[in-house]
Order: structure tokens, then sequence, then C-alpha cells
């Protein structure tokens, strides 16, 4: 395409873009956090050397046979309730065929016209304004996934890897209910904290634990009749996401202004230049002959079952949140803040037991804590400062032990020396002096530092005064407590 | 009812059987005449059994240890290197994301 | 038992020996290791003398070639699989083990066990042990003719539309197919799993009824293995008094062949004999049985039999590409009969035509199995058919496929309805052994057993003149 075009094109594309209205359906892949493999009892952990968490179930050995593990079914329930969908009391695996090398049976155990689940919603908080918006899920099925192929390990050959073969995953599919690729980027970052919190999974794209394809359509504002559709796949994160969707959209918008036709295929998101592409057509179109598959009679999830799985739904953000407010009286910004991971919130809450007040906690979680995690780039989970460590720190404060000033130092000194906050304070004699005698010694050395505000605050200016107690506090290292040192300044200057 | 030859062309491909023109040719008589047969079974076309009778599947607990090989993929497979199944080199992207 | 494991297995060698089992004779026989089998049979002679005796200890056995095994290879009696070992072993293989029986030979079989006459295997056709020019049925031959030629008392054959029962009437023995979901089929390799069941051959209805105990019962690798108790198969019965044997109209045709329909009449009369009422019914859905069968079957084993496609195991033939070696290894691999099975399987599958051929054959299915469910429900405790409508036939005389595919017309009604069903010797015609057939309700295995034992006594040497 010459510079021109591209200019045109670019030019044009921003121009009537706002003339359509983009429409969008995801399909989301998870993988579930099960032990063994949907089928077999391989375990399900990764970085094993290739090939070695296999069996003659997941290896399509001739003669294996395919049995279904039952938390794998309830971690599907879970995510189904949890999307208020209608959870049917029979579902059917079918097989889809096809041929590649990292399907070892030639199909895949999946489900087709009998899912699991349907007819569910997700409700997504505050997306580009608008206060809440609500996506249907149209299903929920149980699958299982494909090996891993590496086509750049070896000179003339891919390499197949069986380790992930089998294990479980959950396909989650929407109506075209997203309007904006920043609503599907909501959508997508809801959908993984409320999988976080019902530890369905780890909702990792990095990982490969979660995987994104986009359905995409553009139409006339107004219209009400959808327009052509092409899939985007090779969506590696959320942004990747809504990069893709903003590219394609802008690209089918171009098309429709010029009178041309968008054509049904699937198209590939290239990060490198932030473009897509089509992918290459096969040469015969897709035919998976789905079928019932004759190893597996129907799931039968009776609604005992299903109440268990209802009756155990850990909590969700939405409750959390709530509770935050009412419980720990905290403002809904920070409720937000806290809850918008499962772990943070949990830091918090743990932390929250064991000082009594959640509000102080509440701003050093959001503060102090999520501004050393950004600092060192690390997860909570793993942040060195277990909630117990921040109570003990917070205490001191709140007993006047130390000063607010001296626990910014402590705080800082616990993470490069992982000791407790009592210790640091003693050996950095950070414990707040309130001992007269030693007062005012530095106050008389601020004094001969500092003769002539001395005397001027002794003539009557008295805002002075807080100039020589802050010298006095920096003297002390933080440990004085300054109200009494401007008590005793004040009676030393006679003010 | 009688297949085309190009419809066995489409089936052997999907099959991944790869089969000679006069074999095709063969196979579309050959298919055509078996089908010929199931013609008897157009009267039972759309009668409705949805009988939901058959048990439901047994389910196993999410714990090993697996089905063991008593011997490793090194032994029966055709071609393996660093661990992995050695196949020809793939073309497309597209092929890779097939049925996800 | 008098004679030592030892001795039973050597003796079993010597007799596959005397009668020529191997290529060069019967060809029912694809892998046989007489000093492995010897000393397998000595741990076992061991095993009895600490007094742990199977209920099969030291009774030689063969098996099929589809039915995964250790220290043999496991075939199919196909290119695809030539040579190759399977690294697990089948449920009911460790069953028989366990039992104290001694695997002795993996026997010949159509290829993958689509066929019903042993002629399309990729190792050659096994031929009739009373004469080299007949086929002795399929797809179980080589295990059928094994029996019949004395070489073993039992063995392990494969059934998904009477692969057992009518090489068992072919050759003149007892073939048993179980209940589905009765026997485990975990390590049977598949053709079309919602038919597929293991068998069992054997001289008499006692022999098959031991090893059929010893087979069945639940297993946990196998989602459509039922967890039923497993009954004593070894009620003996000397009259039939209050049992009412079903005679069903259309297994009864004016077509089928005088001699076969007399000796099941003589059959029914020794039945009568022995105090059993014997009444017409009829199962208006049978000529449903094999069009759907040849859907269903076909359309399970395209799927079934994607998985030999050269990355893993078995054979593999390079040619351009990926593609290129998926089609040079399943056309080098495949034989002509699996190959056009696979194509109709696919075809039937393929959009545009599940409706009109799978999910319709779906249907046909299930009225075939209301049949049965109305016949046993009007308190008829088993069906008596012959096996098949003619004795065996000379190697290559059915060359147009559905031809062949009529041979199991009688038999492939009890695997559409998962149904047990046994096949006994009731006389010869021109000399050439002809089978009576007896259905009975799900897990109605003891009362069948029953009933072909009091025939079997009562026909006494009458079953093989
Ligand atoms: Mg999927
Ligand atoms: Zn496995």
């Amino acid at each position: 395409m010459s510079v021109r075009e591209t200019a045109t094109r670019d030019m044009s594309a921003t121009g009537i873009v706002s003339a359509y209205e983009m429409v969008v359906g995801l399909e989301v892949h998870v993988q579930l956090l099960t032990r063994t493999k949907a089928f077999c009892l391989c375990a399900t952990d990764f970085g094993a050397p290739p090939n070695t968490n296999v069996c003659p179930v997941c290896l399509g050995l001739p003669g294996a046979l395919p049995v279904l593990s039952d938390h794998v079914v309830d971690l599907a329930v879970r995510a189904a309730t949890a999307l208020d969908c209608r959870i049917h009391e029979r579902s059917v695996f079918a097989r889809k065929n096809y041929f590649y090398p990292d399907l070892p049976k030639g199909y895949q155990i999946s489900q087709y016209d009998r899912p699991l689940a349907t007819q569910g919603r997700l409700t997504v908080e505050n997306v580009a304004g608008d206060p809440e918006s609500t996506v249907r899920i149209t299903r929920v099925h149980i699958e299982e996934d494909a090996g891993k192929s590496i086509h750049d390990r070896f000179a003339a050959a891919s390499a197949i890897d069986l380790n992930r073969a089998g294990v479980p995953l959950i396909e989650i599919v929407t109506e075209p209910d997203i309007r904006s690729a920043a609503a599907a980027g909501a959508f997508l970052r809801a959908l993984k904290q409320l999988l976080e919190y019902l530890e369905v999974s780890d909702v990792s794209m990095e990982e490969g634990s979660v995987r994104v394809d986009a359905n995409v359509s553009a139409r006339p504002v107004g219209a009400t009749t959808l327009g052509t559709k092409t899939e985007l796949k090779n969506l590696n994160s959320f942004s990747a996401v809504e990069r893709a969707l903003d590219s394609e959209f802008a690209r089918q918008c171009d098309l429709l202004a010029r009178g041309q036709r968008v054509v049904q295929q699937t198209m590939l998101w290239d990060g490198g230049s932030s473009s897509v592409r089509p992918a290459r057509s096969k040469e015969e179109s897709h035919d998976y002959r789905y079928f019932p598959d004759p190893d597996l009679p129907p799931l039968v999830v009776a609604s005992d079952r299903v109440e268990r799985v209802r009756r155990h739904l850990p909590e969700l953000p939405a409750t959390r949140r709530t509770r935050y407010r009412e419980a720990f009286g905290l403002s809904a910004y920070d409720a937000d803040v806290l809850t918008a991971s499962k772990s943070l919130g949990d830091y918090f809450e743990d932390c929250a037991r064991l000082h009594r007040d959640p509000k102080i906690v509440a701003n050093w979680v959001m503060g102090a804590v999520r501004a050393a995690l950004n600092v060192s780039k690390r997860e909570i989970e793993d942040f060195p400062l277990r909630p117990a460590d921040l109570a003990e720190l917070l205490d001191l404060v709140a007993h006047e032990t130390v000063s607010g000033t001296a626990a910014k130092r402590i705080f800082a000194l616990m993470l490069e020396t992982n000791r407790g906050a009592t210790e640091i304070a003693e050996r950095e004699g950070l414990l707040q002096v309130r001992d007269d005698s030693a007062l005012r010694d530095w106050i008389d050395q601020v004094i001969a530092e500092h003769e002539h505000e001395a005397a001027r605050c002794a003539n009557g200016e008295r805002k002075l005064l807080g100039v020589l107690v802050g010298f006095v506090m920096k003297k002390s290292k933080g440990s004085a407590d300054p109200r009494r040192v401007s008590q005793l300044l004040a009676e030393r200057l006679g003010v | 009812m009688s297949i085309s030859l190009d419809e066995v062309r489409h089936i052997a491909a999907l099959a991944r059987l790869g089969i000679s023109e006069e074999r095709a040719r063969v196979a579309a008589v050959e298919l055509s005449s078996i089908l010929e047969h199931m013609q008897v079974l157009s009267k039972v076309a759309g009668a409705d059994m949805s009988a939901n009778t058959e048990r439901g599947m047994m389910l196993r607990p999410d714990t090993g240890p697996p089905i063991p090989l008593e011997r490793p993929p090194i032994d029966f497979a055709p071609s393996m290197r660093d661990g992995f199944f050695l196949v020809p080199r793939l073309e497309t992207h597209e092929d890779s994301q097939e049925g996800a | 038992m008098t004679q030592s494991a030892r001795q039973a297995v050597d003796a079993a060698f010597q007799r596959a020996n005397a009668v020529r089992a191997g290529a060069d004779g019967l060809n029912a026989i694809l892998w046989s290791d007489a000093k492995a089998a010897h000393n397998e049979a000595a741990e076992v002679d061991h095993r009895i003398a600490k007094g742990d005796v199977g209920a099969l200890a030291g009774v030689p056995i063969v098996v099929k070639d589809n039915i995964a095994t250790i220290g043999s290879p496991t075939t199919c009696g196909s290119r695809i699989l030539e040579g190759y070992h399977s690294p697990f072993e089948a449920t009911a293989i460790r069953r028989l083990r366990d039992a104290g029986a001694v695997l002795i030979a993996k026997t010949n079989l159509d290829e993958f066990a689509m066929g019903s006459s042993t002629e399309f295997s990729a190792f050659g056709r096994t031929r009739h042990p009373l004469d080299p020019a007949l086929v002795p049925g399929g797809s179980s031959g080589g295990s059928a003719a094994a029996v019949a030629a004395g070489i073993t008392r039992v063995g392990l054959g494969s059934e998904t539309g009477g692969s057992v029962r009518q090489p068992a009437a072919f050759c003149g023995v007892v073939g048993v197919k179980p209940t589905y979901g009765r026997v485990s089929r975990f390590g049977l390799i598949a053709f079309a799993s919602s038919l597929d069941q293991i068998g069992v051959f054997g001289t008499t209805v006692d022999d098959a009824a031991a090893v059929m105990h010893v087979i069945a019962g639940h297993d946990p690798r196998d989602a459509t293995s039922v967890d039923a108790p497993v009954p004593d198969y070894r009620e003996q019965r000397s009259d039939l008094d209050g049992v009412v044997i079903g005679r069903p109209r259309e297994y009864f045709p004016d077509q089928l062949d005088p001699p076969i329909a007399e000796l099941c009449h003589r059959a029914l009369d020794h039945f009568r004999e022995l105090g059993a009422t014997v009444r017409d019914v009829s199962l208006p859905n049978t000529e449903l049985a094999i069009p759907a069968y040849y859907i269903i079957a076909p359309a399970e084993a395209s799927s079934n039999l994607a998985r030999f496609d050269g990355v893993r195991y078995g054979l593999r033939v390079t040619d351009h590409g990926l593609r290129g070696m998926y089609e040079a290894t399943r056309s080098k691999g495949f034989g002509p009969e699996v190959t056009r099975r696979i194509l109709l399987g696919t075809y039937v599958l393929s959009a545009g035509y599940y409706d009109a051929y799978y999910a319709t054959a779906m249907r046909a299915r299930t009225l075939i199995t209301r049949d049965f469910d109305d016949v046993f429900g009007s308190d008829v405790d088993v069906l008596f058919t012959p096996t098949t409508p003619t004795p065996a036939f000379a190697a290559g005389a059915k060359s147009d496929p559905y031809e062949m595919y009529m041979s199991d017309i009688f038999t492939v009604t009890a695997n559409l309805a998962g149904i047990p069903a046994i096949s006994l010797p009731i006389g010869r015609v021109g000399g050439l052994p002809v089978g009576g057939q007896l259905l009975a309700p799900h897990f109605g295995e003891g009362r069948m057993f029953a009933v072909a034992r009091a025939l079997e006594s009562a026909l006494g040497s009458e079953a093989h003149r």
C-alpha cells in the first residue's frame, strides 16, 4: 500500500468512524484450576519437560478412554452460576473432528449443541462514562485443551509437546452486546476479576490460562441489523484486544464508507505493527463433523450439586465492595481500589483484622504498599511485608510509640532489611522521645544554630515557632514528640 | 442418494486419506450404492426420540496417579527429539488456531 | 485341575503346530511365543503351589489382536500398527492374568475389526479349520478358528455388529457378546465405541461363561462401563419350566436357508421338550438395523481412527509437508475396507448430511431398542434366532460390500440395542456348522447362559452333526 493510500485511509477512517457503531462479541477460553487433566489423571502443572505429563489417554494411544474429573464440573458450574447462567441438568460432550499434530485423538472433546450452561450475564461497572453495562453470556461449556506446537525450535520440523493436551477449559461466549474497545477491555477485566474471586482459574494471559477471540462488525449508527463480522485471533493481552478492535473497526468503517463489503474471515492481530491481517485461508473449509462422544455418557448435573456449589460460592467483588463500605466505613473509591484484585483485598482485610483502625490500614495499603509494589514490580502475594508486619508498624503509630514521620522511614527499612517494625524503631532510635531533658538538649542546639530565627520568634514572630520545631524534629530523626517540643520551645523563648 | 466424485474428494481430504483418482471414482460408485440401501431409514426421519433415559456418566476424583506407560514415548514415536514429537514444519498460523 | 499350567500351555502349542495355525496354514495366529508363555505358565504353577488358584488358573487363552496386551504386539491386523507394542494393557487382559489365564497368542482379524470374514487383514486371510477355501467368519475369525481347531478351549474376540457370534457360528463354537457396559472397553482398540464390546469364545457354554465371569464388572477407566454386580454365571437348569422363549418372526424370513430354518425348529422343539413355552413375537423395526448400523459404525470409526496420523506412534510415511505425511501415512496404512468405511463415516457426519443420516440412524437405533424392551417387557425371557443367514461361505464370494454387510443381519440388532447375546452350535448343514442365537435383556447374561446350557446338553452330539 502506497504512502498516499495510507494517508487517505487514515483520514477517511478517522473521519467516518463516528458514523458507524462497533458491535463486538467475545469468546473467552479459561483454564480451570484442577490438579489433573480433564479426562485423564495427568498433572496440569506447567514447566515440566516436554511430554512428561502424559499418559495413554492424553497421548491418544489406541484403546485408551476418557474419564471426566468431578472437579472440572464443579469449577465450570461455579463459573456458570456466578455468571447467572441457566445450568442444564443434562449436557452432552461432542467430538470436534479436525487434524492437527497437537490434537492427539484427531478430535477435541468439547460441548456443542447441548452445553453445560446458557443465558447468563455479567454486569460491568462504570464503562466509558455510563454507570454500568450488562453483557449477556450466550453459553459456558467444558472442553479440553490441545497440546503445544513449537515452530521455531528445529529447522524443518515443528515440535509437539502434549503436556498441555487435555487440560480442562471452559469456553465463555458472549452475545454481541459490546459497543466499544474500551467496553471489551472493561468486560474482560471484570470477567478476570470474577474468575479470580471464584478461584476457578488464575486467568493469566501470559501463562496462556486465558485466550480471547473477538467477533467484530460495524454498522451505521442507529442501524438495528448486524453487519458482516470478522473474527480476531492472536490477541495476547487485554490491551491487544482493545487495540485490535479499534484497528479492525477502522478498517471495516473505511471499507463500508467506500461502499465496499466486509468479507467474513479470520483476522490476525500483529502486535508488532499494531495492525490486523487476514489469516491465510485453508484448502478446505472447516467441517468439524461434530457428533456426541460415544465414550462419554451425558453429563448429569443434579440440582443438589448445583446447590452445593452455589452455597460454597466465594464472596464476589460487588458484595465485597459493599461490605468494605459498610463494615469498614471506607469510601466507594477506596472500596473499589482495594477489591480490584482479590489478593489485595485479602491483604487489606488480614491487616485490618489485626489493627483496629481500618481507614488507616486502607490508606497505607493504597498508598505506601501499592507504591512499593509498583517500584518493585511485585504482586501483593509475594510482597515481603505480610499483613501482620504492617499491623505491627501501624500499632506503634497508634500508640504514639513512633511518629508518623518515623513510620515512613521504618516502613522503608522494613522492606530493605526484612526486620520487624519495633526492632528497627529501637535500633534506629526512632522511638518517640518524650523525655524532656533529651528534648531540651536538641532545642538548645537548634537555638544555637538558628539564633536569628529564635530571636525573631521570641520577639513575636510566632509563625517561626513551627519552623524551629521542624529543625528539632529533623535533629531527632523524627523521634521527638512534636507537641511536647513546641511546648518546651515556647516556654524557652517565652512566647 | 448418490455421491459425486467431488464429494468423495472433499471427504477424502477431510479424512486425510490420499486416494487416487480411480480409487475415488470407484468409491463414489460404492458409497452411492451403499447409501441406496439406507433409503429405508427415511421413514423414521424427523420422528422425535428425545428420550433422556440414558444414565449420566460417572465422574472421578481430581487426583492421580496417571495410568502408567510401561514404555516411554521414545519407544513408539516415529520421530522424537529433545523429548518433542517431530512433524514436518507447519505452514499457517491459522492452522495452529484451528478449533481453539 | 489335573494338568499343570505348563502342561496345558505346551499342549496348546503342540496342537497349534499340528493344525498349522500360523501364516502357512490357518493363519489364525499373528503372534505367539512358546517360551514366554511357558515361563508365564511356570509362574502360574508357582502361584497354584502357594494356594493362589485363580478361576482360570493355568488356562491357555488366545486374544484378538485389537486388544492391548503387554509383551506382545497389538496390530489390529493393520499396516498402520504393524510392530506396535502397547505401553499399557487392557483391563480384561489384566483380569484374565490375575485369574491365572495364560495368553498364548494374538489372533488374526479383519483390519480394525471391520469385516465379517477375516479376509480383510493386512496380514492375510484366516482359513476355516474345516475347509481352507472357506472363511471362518469375522471379524474375530482368528480366535474362532483357534478355538474350533482345539488349540485352546477359550479365546477373546470383540463385537461391534456380530464379530464374535458370526464366526462362532461359522466355526461351530460358542460365542458370547455381553451387555454393553458389562465388560470394560479400556484397552480394546475402538472401532465404533457405542457398539464395541469384548466378547468370548468357548468350546462349551461353561467355558465361555467362566471367562465372561472373570472379565465382567465395572472399570473406573471406562466411563461407559456399568457399575452393576456380576452374578454367578454357572446356574444350571435341568429343565426350562416356566421359561418363555420368543421366536421373532423377522429373523425367520421366507428366503431363509431351509436347512438352517430346520435346525432352528429342531432347537425350538428341544426347548419345548425342556418345558419352555415358545412364543411367536415381532421386532417390527428389524429391517432398519443394517442401514442404521452401517451409518453409526462408520461414523464413529471415522473419528476413532483419526488418531492414526503417524505423529506419535505407528506407521509414518513421509511426503510433502504435514498434509502429505498425513495422507501418505493413512492411505498406505489403511486397507480398502477401512478406507471405505472412513469415507462413508466422514460423509454421513459432514455438513448438510448429519441429520439425513447420523441423526436418523440414531432414531432407528432407539426404535430397535424399544422393540426389544417391548418383547422382554411382555414376559418373554429370551429370544431364539439363527445366528447367520448362511453357513461359512467361500473366500472371495462376497465382492459387493453391502452383500458382505448383510451377513450381520441377525447379529447387529443386539449391538444396536446393547443387549447380551450368545451363539451356540445347533447342528450342521453340508458338514458346515450352524449357529443358533439367544438374545436376552440388558444384564440378563445369567439366564441367557442357563438356557444356552440346557439347549447344549439337550442337543448333545446333534450340535455337531
Ligand atoms: Mg472452544
Ligand atoms: Zn494423561
